[in-house]
Parts: structure tokens; sequence; C-alpha cells
């Protein structure tokens, strides 16, 4: 068998087991358990994480804005999908909001109860992309011209006028002002989550390995060559920090499904730093180490370490260490750890499939010596 | 114009304190290059030092322990998280930085139970009240100005007059050349983070006299903003800091004022995208060029 062949086997296994593990836990556990809500959040962190990576690390844009853009998607799926009998609970200061419509309950009246609502719901996730996608084009236009730290603190700071503005009392009938949106109908189960990150991961998949992915990584590594061998700089900028944008808005929507509730407050600049982190433990120009970075951190945030924070960690009794805050402390030291000693992060820049190759290649070096 | 002028006074204030954070942002990356993230968590951890020492001790020991605390921070940050990275991308460092924000933050959330410290005894006199052509306002919102220009104006004779101001400045033109000319390069950063740090110490003790209480976020925006002077007045340029940072507080102020308080931090970043846009090397930055 050759290798390529071997390779493809290995990755289909590996996937196919990890959703037909999902598929079990979500038959056996209830919606509301810990593992459930661990996947929920680490499917979601992963494609914003991968949006991150296309741009930092495939194109080497060092762009700080993927709050900003969450924040745009977790808004358009809220605020479209409130069903219409909920309104003037969640509007209360706002009679009821401006906006005269439900999609998922339009998609209803025409295609039946849940053909519909599920149409709806996926309608709106690809409207907060599309709408990301909007902003990135006009924001790109000025800001793409700026070069590594400054084009990050100036997407830093859009992120914070973004925030701002939708906190505004004016624009309340739509926003909500700086109340949360909430009633709005979610995904319980885990499965969904899965599917729909596996397939705009796959998406993202195929664009790092066509000519344009290509040419991403031409940037990354050499701008001025780049440019030499007559790639575009302007166009292929402005197309990944586009196509970036739109994964985070919809990864900002799905945010909103998986907090059941939407306010403008937690995407700060923390939650793009978070973001941040994650890609750098899983490694910059992996998109395995990205999910598997992301599933780890929820991992061990959320379910593992909660123990250092509430008393008692692995057996050992000690209120006075073991509390509030004290899971996130130890847990940014580890993470300053692999920053300063582990450059590279879990995986370098190795995907899935390379992993099967260690073993050959250790044996081929020893045949040499 | 009588109304706005209570707005006018603490612009000028607010200013000043932004100015002393944006010198510490504007030197670090006049050498070394690289935004340094942390250093607005540094300035908060400075306000917590000071409720809690102020609360616990008389003043005459408390202030300069709030000092030498922060001056120990930043000197510290800088060996343990950007020093290992001196040759690593540059993009490496600024990770590294953001990872020194966010350990900060958790730390302190951790320690202080994530609930915000009360200014409950705060540094007296310079608190107190006075009234100022009608305005009433606190005495720091006066002193501020004064001090943040001394201190400015010894900053700049430092850097223009002695061996380590020189050393600075060399290795602020090229890193690399400095070296060989047997400038100790690290000596300098350490320095750098020093007055940084120290002159942020400063200003976090004149800015939380005038609030209620210190929260662990509390440093991030005075950061953001103070590093938006920087820019706005030429990063790497002193004067620019302290000019840049005076235009951002009193615009801030002004559009309070009017009423406009959610688009006051917005406005700062709205300046930021213009300049950076329009005037990339900002009022008084120096012209660089990129060489392949």
């Amino acid at each position: 068998m050759n290798k390529n062949k071997q390779k493809t086997i290995f990755t289909a296994v590996v996937l196919a087991v990890l959703l037909a593990a999902c598929v079990v836990l979500d038959m056996i556990l209830p919606s509301y358990h810990i593992a459930i809500t661990v996947i929920k959040k680490a499917t979601v962190y992963s494609l914003v994480a991968v949006s991150m990576n296309l741009l930092n690390g495939f194109t080497g844009l060092f762009s700080l804005g993927q709050a900003g853009f969450m924040l745009l998607g977790a808004y358009t799926y809220a605020v479209l999908t409130i069903p219409m009998a909920k309104k003037p609970g969640v509007y209360q200061y706002f009679d009821g909001g401006a906006i005269p419509f439900s999609v998922p309950e339009v998609f209803s009246g025409v295609l039946g109860e849940t053909v519909g609502t599920l149409l709806g719901m996926l309608f709106c996730l690809l409207l907060g992309g599309l709408l990301a996608a909007l902003v990135a084009y006009l924001i790109g236009l000025p800001v793409l011209r700026l070069k590594s730290d400054y084009l990050a603190i100036a997407t830093l700071g859009f992120a914070e006028i973004l925030r701002a503005f939708f906190q505004w009392n004016a624009l309340g009938p739509i926003t909500n002002g700086s109340n949360l949106l909430k009633s709005y109908p979610v995904f319980s189960k885990a499965t969904p989550y899965v599917v729909l990150v596996g397939l705009m991961i796959a998406v993202i998949l195929l664009l790092i390995t066509s000519t344009y992915g290509r040419a991403f990584r031409a940037i990354r590594d050499d701008e001025v060559a780049a440019e030499a061998m007559g790639i575009n700089l302007a166009k292929h900028k402005r197309m990944a920090f586009i196509i970036s944008s739109f994964f985070a808005g919809i990864g900002g929507g799905m945010m909103a499904m998986y907090m059941e509730t939407v306010a403008a407050a937690p995407f700060k600049s923390a939650l793009t730093y978070e973001i941040l982190l994650i890609v750098v433990i899983g490694g910059i120009g992996s998109i395995t180490g990205s999910v598997l970075a992301s599933f780890l951190y929820i991992f061990f945030s959320e379910w593992l370490l909660r123990g250092l924070d509430s008393g008692t960690f692995l057996g050992i009794t000690a209120p006075g260490i073991f509390k509030n805050g004290f899971r996130m402390a130890v847990f940014s030291i580890i993470i300053m750890v692999i920053v300063l000693f582990f450059r590279k992060g879990i995986m370098g820049d190795k995907e899935l499939p390379d992993l099967i190759d260690k073993r050959s290649r250790k044996r081929k070096k020893e045949a040499a010596e | 114009m009588q109304e706005m002028f209570p707005y006018l006074l603490n612009g000028i204030s607010v200013g000043g304190q932004y100015a002393l954070i944006a010198i510490g942002y504007t030197l670090v990356y006049g050498i070394l290059r690289l935004i340094n993230f942390a250093h607005g968590d540094v300035f908060m951890v400075a306000g917590l030092v000071m409720v809690y020492a102020t609360s616990s001790m008389p003043f005459y020991l408390a202030l300069p322990l709030v000092l030498a605390a922060t001056v120990l921070l930043g000197f510290t940050i800088e060996r343990v998280a950007y020093k290992p990275l001196r040759t690593a991308p540059r993009m490496s460092v600024m990770i590294s930085a953001i990872g020194v924000s966010y350990l900060i933050q958790n730390l302190a959330f951790y320690l202080t139970g994530g609930v915000p410290q009360p200014v409950t005894n705060p540094i007296p006199w310079i608190s107190e009240n006075v009234k100022l052509l009608g305005a009433s306002t606190k005495r720091v919102t006066l002193l501020t100005p004064v001090l943040t220009i001394l201190l400015v104006v010894a900053l700049v004779y430092l850097i223009n007059n002695t061996k380590i101001g020189m050393a600075m400045r060399a290795a602020a033109k090229d890193f690399e050349t400095a070296q060989l000319m047997g400038i100790k390069i690290n000596r300098v950063i350490s320095m750098t983070f020093i007055i940084g740090s120290f002159l942020a110490a400063v200003g976090s003790m004149l800015y939380f006299t005038n609030y209620p209480s210190v929260a662990i976020t509390s440093g991030g925006m005075p950061g953001l903003k103070a590093f938006v002077a920087a820019v706005f007045g030429g990063i790497g340029s002193i004067p620019g800091a302290v000019v840049g940072a005076f235009v951002i507080g009193l615009c801030e102020e002004i559009i309070k004022g009017l009423g406009y308080t959610t688009f006051s931090d917005a406005f700062t970043f709205a300046l930021l995208i213009v300049v950076l846009c329009v005037k990339p090397t900002g009022l008084f930055g120096e012209k660089v060029t990129d060489k392949v």
C-alpha cells in the first residue's frame, strides 16, 4: 500500500471514530452533562482558532480582530432567530424590538416546522458569516496596508469600536443595547456542532491546499519574493482576511448558540487573546494543532481542572489555595511555559496525516546509520 | 463653556496619566520594536499594590514600596518573558507579551478573588477637593499635568545627557551595531523597562486616586489608550507620546461632556485607525524604510 493511501485511510478512520464517539456520547448522556458542554464549546473554539490560524499562521497577517467578527456573527444569529412570541420579553425596554419577523419561523411557514427551523438557523449562521465578511472587506480597505504589529493594534481597536457600537442605546431596538439577547433556538446536542464545524474546517483545509493557499503561504514566508513571483499581494491578503472573518462570524453565531445568551461584554480583546494562545499552543500553521489545542484547552479549563477552583483537586483538599481563579492562574503559567520553551506548540506545522509518518521516518534514519 | 470646564480640567489630568503610561510603551517599542501588551497590567498591579500598601502602613513607606514593587515587576517580566526570545521572530515576542498580560490578570484575579479592591485610604492632600473657577475637583487633577511635565523633562534630560541615555539612543537607532560598540544591551533594555514601570507606577497612583476601586481589568483600557497615544505621537518619540496622550485625554473628556460617553473609547480607536492609515509614523515619528 502506498504512503498517501495509508495516510488517507488513517485520517478517515480517526475522524470516523471521533464522530461515532460523539454520537454515542450524545445518546447516552443528557445534554446538560459536562462532556457535552465541553464538546460544544471546544468545537466552536476550534472553528474560530482555525480561522485565526488561516490568517495569522498561513498568511502571516497578525490580526487581533477575531472577537469583533465573532460579535457580528453572534448578534446576527441571535437578532434574526428570536421567536416572535419571545420578543416582547427579550426587548422589554425597546417595545419588542424593531425586527418584525424571525427567520426560522418564516422558513417554517414554507417548509414545515422541523426542516424550516433547522434551515432558518443555518441560514442565519451563514448571514452572520457574510456580514462579518462584508465588514472585513470594508475594514480591510484601509487596515490591510499596515504591517505586523500596527495591523494587530488596528484590528484590536476596530473590535473595541464594534463592541461600543453594539452597546449604544440608540441601536437598542435591534441589539437590545447593553441588555441580553436570549430565548433563540439552539442545538442542544453536540453532534450538530461537530458536523457543522467539521464541514467548515474541511472547506478551510481545501482552501489551504489550493493554489490560493500556496499563495497565502508564499506571502507569509516572504512578501517581496511572493510579489516578484506574480502574486497579487493586496488581493490575496484581502481574500485571507475576508475568509477568516467569515468563519469567525459563523463561529460567533455558534458561540451564541452554545452560550444561549448574547451580550457584547464577553467579546472583549481577552477573547481574542485566549484564541490566539490556543493557536500558539496547537502550533502556528497547523489546523490539526488548533483543533487539538481547543479541545485540550476547553477540556482542562472546563472540566479536569475545575477542582483547582472549588477546594479539592486530585484528592487534596486545600480551600485556602484551591480557590476561585487558581485554575486560570495555573493555566496561564502553563501557557507561558509553552510560549517560551515549546515555541512550536503541540503539532508544529504538521497535520493529522503526518502523524503516522513519524515511525517510518525513524526507521529510515536507523537504516541510514 | 462654564459646564465644559470641569471636563477640560479632567481631560488634561487624564492626559497626563496616559502620558506617563505611554512613555513606557514608546521607550520599549523604540528599542525592542515590541508592543508591550503587559504594560497596562503592570499599571493595574501598581494600583493594587497601592491599595494594599496604603491600608496597612504609613504613606512615607507605602509610596516607595509601590514604586519599588512595580519596577521589580517590570524588570522581572523583561528578564523572564522577553529576554529568552531576543533572537526569535518579532511575533513570538508579541505573543509572549500577550501571554504575560493574560498571566498577570489571572494571577491578580486569584489573589484578589476577582473583587474590585476599593481605594479605602487614598493618598492624603492630593485627594482633597479644591475649587477652581467655580469647578470642584480633587487636587490630583491639578497636580497631574505639572508632575507629568516635570518627569518628562527629567527623562528627556536623562536620555540626552547621560551615558545610559546615550546607550538607549544608540540601541534604538541600531540594535546590533550598538551591541558591537560595546554597549551592554541587556542592561539598556532592563533600564528601559525600569523607567517605563516607574512612570507607570506614578501614573497609576495618580489615576486611582480619582477612582473608587481597582479591578483586575482596570489596566486594559488605559493601557490601550496610552498605546494609541504613543502611536499618534509617533512611536519611539517621547514628546510625541506626551502630546498624543494630552490630545487623547482632552478629546475623550470633551466627547463625554457632549453626552456621548459610549463613544469616548471608540473615538480613541477610530483615531488610531485614521492615524495609521494617513500618517503611520505619527506626529513626530521617524520615517522607516523597509529593507528587503
